[in-house]
């Protein structure tokens, strides 16, 4: 994440607009461009165990600079943040919730648990 | 960078002229007669038109309501067939749930909101005219289906695989699915247009801890609509694509799961139930204090309670499914919380009754129907932590103790506190009150009704009948609680009645005159929406109204002395606005009602012919294309002073992002 | 103001004030109300996209007694959907440039990566669009089985999605070709470029969890 916390220290002097400058948003681009090759990656490379959850992460992460970046919501209101993470955390919650209860905990027969993942 | 925006845009009120603008079509005058109304982008004229058709479905929701009454009179009832008695049922729940109460609702929300915060009118008034528009529309493609071919017959919450075409090969389930999916739009439009009027469009100095207990409880409640109907959007898709293009989703032979249908549908269902009830909460909140001359207690504690019943709200929501197999732990998990969500509920009953403690009531009709709301409520309430309890629940569940259960949370809750608004708001809407001794009369017959309709249903419900069935034999001993529930069913018809002869005779005695013009504060209020005349002008407040406390209107009436006794400092009639200012106001327009008008015609080409949709699609287009070029405020119609600040350019183009074509949002 | 007050208002409870009436009235977040209406409907897409991408994890692999064909996982071509992958990707960083360059008021620039956006997003849907066509020809259609239906809604709900953007940003190009949409109206293109970093985000989540996760 250095890209980031350089390409923000060159902004600040010459943006009023709280955002990055151009050059920064074409590093953030490279690191996204970078974290995807890394994805990809893992369908050439056996990551073993590592897989899912390094997917998981690098989703997360590109999910979150986009955000955060691109979107500005680290240099906007809050209040835009408030709405916005209300949605993604009821979202992740309660469809997170439904699946469990549908995969794991709805199996009152003891039938087989493959057909579902 | 604190970008400032104008507010919507502003046209002479003196009437008539208004000529044609930039767009690309003329635009409607201010004329009077029924232009006025359909064009309108008043928020005030939309939140009555809101509650008229509402008060229209309500009265064919009830026709409906008395037909299954009528079957169920007698063991082997002959009124209906199964099939009939099937789409009755179904068509009543979903006429009550999306036709009456959500709208209903919605004209308070229109009404009351933007007065209670002292805005000038919503954010973006021609999206509101288009929420308007949209669910009438939806209201009548949702009935259309009993002329072409017959109602839905899946009940209101609709369990596939039971709905897919095998068996229910009618056309009435694709009018269910697209007529919802409609009504589903209108209320999205509407609940992002509340939610930016409130964060954005306060009275300086109403901080959000400062604002009407019924706005706040409006305004959770956009929240739950904005979050919660995407879910049934999605499960309203896949339905209409396995109905409609022939996807599995729901077909088990291909291996579905049919309870993903009843998750989807209970994810936005239950916070639906409190989509239907916090609006009543607000209402009595605001009504109880006013006739009980004390202020709420607890102000900080209701709201709060509120946001909470609408958070933990997406946590029960399969409390709806514990017969269907969802297993022990999540039982035993859903159990849990729904147990827990009845706290907030409860501090919000005590709070109530704290708040009536050692007042001085006034026994006023309004007054009455929310004291009825707090203590029916809370039998449905208690009947409601009955269900809670798994095992019982088990015993429950299909039952007509089920269907005692939500009338007396539906019934006794939402619907009583939305009269109550009705009586307490109707002299700011019309100018004068409805009759109090018709009104006492509407209100003793209807809770005579209310409690034989809906009482008997527990204990029948208990010995065992089971819900959406079209008949039962003699040998179940039913009959007799069933003869009085069908007869309390016509004791509520009596009392809607006397509610009609009230609404009709009140108002031919004020245009006759003998029916006193009320002023703007007749019941001596407590917050700023009885600071303005009665009716409420067209331009709402002549000034920008400052707020400095909670119930401010009230304490700029009542302070307290040197010995800090409260003393009426001043009567609220005469330091009330006199609505003798003349602004300007956002212009009229046709765009929402032709635009809403495409999309019952997109559904019904899904149904019959694509070709159809192709036309309404055109239409679609063609409206979001006038209504864009159309500047939100006519520029030729009298900008006033402000004219050379403005070119035309400036002016807002609200409600571009409801149709999701974004060009013409302004920047200033 | 007070000098302001007529005689008449002398009594009135919530006069004339600094205010004096609605025309400056700042907006109590001190955002627009545009902009607040992108946030609140892009965070309930949140729990539509939420819904439709549960809806495929759960159905991905079900069969039933008259399941055939072959699901959608069994014909993913990975590297060309990272290639489409890291297309609509970049279409990101061009639409923040846009918004940039009409936020310096560079007119010609903001054009250019107006356009580029779109183009970049329509290479994105003729991707779909050969993916759809070449799993039908291999015997996958919307109809076959419970997977194929899943998936074809879950990513042709995206496509329309881009496809709603890509006519936003065509217009928007149109607009400031025109001249009547200028550097003082900017935040037009950020909210517009609000909802197309949206759809890249969206599209980062399905590509991760529907097609890598295996």
């Amino acid at each position: 994440m250095n890209t980031v916390a350089v390409s923000e220290e060159e902004t600040h002097d010459e943006h009023q607009d709280h955002g990055l400058s151009d050059v920064g948003y074409i590093k953030i681009a490279l690191l996204l461009a970078v974290l995807t090759a890394v994805e990809v990656a893992t369908y050439f490379w056996d990551f073993g165990v590592l897989e899912v959850p390094s997917l998981l992460i690098l989703m997360v992460v590109k999910f979150q600079i986009v955000v955060s970046y691109f979107m500005h919501l680290k240099f906007d209101s809050k209040v835009f943040t408030y709405i916005f993470v209300t949605g993604v955390i009821l979202a992740m919650v309660v469809f997170a919730a439904m699946g469990t209860s549908m995969v794991f905990w709805q199996n009152p027969s003891g039938c087989d648990l493959s057909a579902y993942c | 960078m604190a970008i400032t925006e104008e507010r919507p845009e502003i046209l002479e009120l003196e009437s008539g002229d208004t000529s044609t603008s930039t767009g690309a079509f003329a635009r409607p005058t201010n004329a009077s007669g029924w232009r006025a109304w359909v064009f309108t982008v008043d928020h005030k004229k939309i939140g009555i038109m809101y509650g008229a058709v509402a008060m229209f479905w309500f009265l064919w929701g009830g026709v409906e309501a008395l037909l299954i009454r009528a079957q169920l009179f007698t063991p082997d009832g002959t009124v209906l067939t199964a099939e009939q008695y099937n789409q009755i049922f179904t068509m009543h729940g979903t006429t009550m749930v999306f036709l009456v109460i959500m709208p209903l609702a919605a004209a308070f929300a229109n009404y009351i909101v933007p007065l209670q915060i002292g805005a000038r009118d919503v954010a973006f008034p021609r999206m509101n005219a288009l929420g308007l528009w949209i669910f009438v529309f939806a209201g009548i493609f949702l009935n259309l289906s009993w002329f072409l071919g017959g109602g839905p017959d899946g009940g209101w919450f609709a369990y596939a695989p039971n709905t897919g075409v095998t068996y229910s090969p009618g056309a009435g389930m694709d009018f269910y699915a697209l007529g919802l999916q409609i009504a589903g739009i209108a209320s999205l439009v509407g609940a992002i247009n509340l939610i930016v009027t409130v964060l954005n469009m306060r009275a300086p100095g109403m901080t959000l801890l400062r604002m009407p207990v019924f706005t706040w409880m409006i305004f959770v409640v956009q929240l739950l609509l904005l979050f919660a109907l995407p879910v049934i959007t999605v499960a309203l898709i896949l339905l209409s694509f396995d109905r409609t293009f022939d996807a599995n989703f729901f077909n088990v032979a291909m291996g579905a799961d049919p309870l993903l249908w009843q998750h989807l549908f209970w994810i936005f269902g239950h916070p639906e139930v409190y989509i239907l009830i916090l609006p009543s909460f607000g209402i009595v909140s605001e009504t109880l204090p006013v006739f009980s001359r004390k202020p709420l207690f607890g102000y900080s504690v209701i709201v709060i309670s509120g946001a909470a019943i609408g958070f933990m709200g997406w946590g029960v929501w399969a409390h709806h499914m514990f017969v269907s197999g969802l297993g022990p732990v999540g039982v035993a998990a859903f159990s849990a919380t729904t147990m827990f969500i009845a706290v907030p509920t409860g501090v919000k009953i005590l709070n109530w009754i704290a708040t009536m403690w050692g007042g001085n009531l006034k026994f006023t009709v309004p007054m009455m129907f929310s004291i009825s709301l707090v203590s029916m409520f809370t039998i449905g309430g208690l009947s409601g932590v009955m269900h809670s309890v798994a095992p019982a629940d088990t015993q429950q569940t299909d039952t007509y103790f089920i269907v005692a259960h939500f009338h007396y949370v539906l019934f006794g809750g939402a619907l009583m506190g939305l009269f109550a608004g009705m009586y307490y708001w109707w002299p700011k809407a019309f100018g004068y009150k409805l009759n109090e001794s018709l009104g006492k009369w509407h209100f003793w017959i209807l809770l005579v009704g209310f409690n034989m309709t809906f009482g008997p249903m527990h204990i029948v419900g208990l010995q065992g009948m089971a819900r959406r069935h079209s008949r039962y034999g003699p040998e179940d001993g039913f009959d007799f609680w069933n003869a009085v529930v069908t007869i309390g069913a016509f004791v509520i018809l009596i009392g809607m009645i006397v509610f009609a002869v009230n609404i009709v005779r009140t108002w031919l005695g004020y245009k006759a005159g003998t029916v006193p013009q009320e002023p703007a504060d007749p019941w001596d209020g407590r917050t700023i929406e009885w600071a303005i005349p009665c009716p409420t002008p067209e331009h709402n407040f002549d000034y920008v109204p400052v707020i400095t406390d909670v119930d401010d209107f009230w304490h700029k009436k009542y302070q307290p002395d040197e010995n800090g006794k409260l003393r009426k400092v001043a009567d609220g009639n005469e330091i009330a606005q006199k609505g003798d200012q003349n602004p300007h106001l956002p212009s009229p327009s046709y765009w929402p009602i032709v635009l809403a008008s495409a999309l019952p015609l997109i559904a019904l080409g899904l149904i019959y012919n694509l070709w159809i949709s192709g036309i309404g699609l055109l239409l679609l287009l063609g409206a979001m294309y006038g209504w864009s070029l159309e500047p939100a405020t006519d520029p030729d119609a009298g900008h006033g002073d402000h004219a050379d600040e403005h070119g035309p350019d400036d002016d807002d183009s609200p409600g571009d992002e409801a149709s999701e074509i974004t060009e013409e949002a302004p920047v200033v | 103001m007070s000098e302001t007050t007529h005689d008449s208002d002398a009594q009135i409870a919530y006069g004339r004030t600094e205010w004096d009436d609605y025309h400056h009235l700042p907006t109590n977040t001190g955002l627009t109300n545009e902009k607040v209406t992108m946030w609140a409907f892009l965070g309930s897409d949140c729990l539509l996209f939420g819904a439709l991408i549960s809806t495929y994890l759960l159905l991905r692999n079900r069969v039933g007694p008259s399941t055939t064909g072959p699901t959608a996982a069994d014909l993913f071509d990975i590297p060309f959907t990272s290639v489409s992958s890291f297309v609509l990707l970049m279409s990101s960083l061009t639409m923040v440039l846009a918004v940039t360059s009409i936020q310096r008021a560079e007119m010609e620039r903001c054009k250019l990566w107006l356009l580029t956006t779109a183009g970049l997003g329509s290479i994105f849907i003729a991707g779909q669009v050969y993916e759809f066509t070449s799993f039908y020809r291999e015997g996958l259609g919307f109809t076959t089985n419970i997977s194929s239906s899943a998936f074809f809604t879950l990513t042709g709900f995206h496509g329309v999605h881009v496809s709603l953007g890509i006519v936003m940003l065509v217009t928007m190009w149109a607009l400031v070709s025109g001249g009547q949409l200028g550097p003082e109206r900017a935040e037009t293109i950020e909210i517009i470029g609000l909802y197309w970093h949206f759809v890249d985000i969206v599209w980062i989540v399905i590509f991760a969890v529907v097609y890598l996760i295996p």
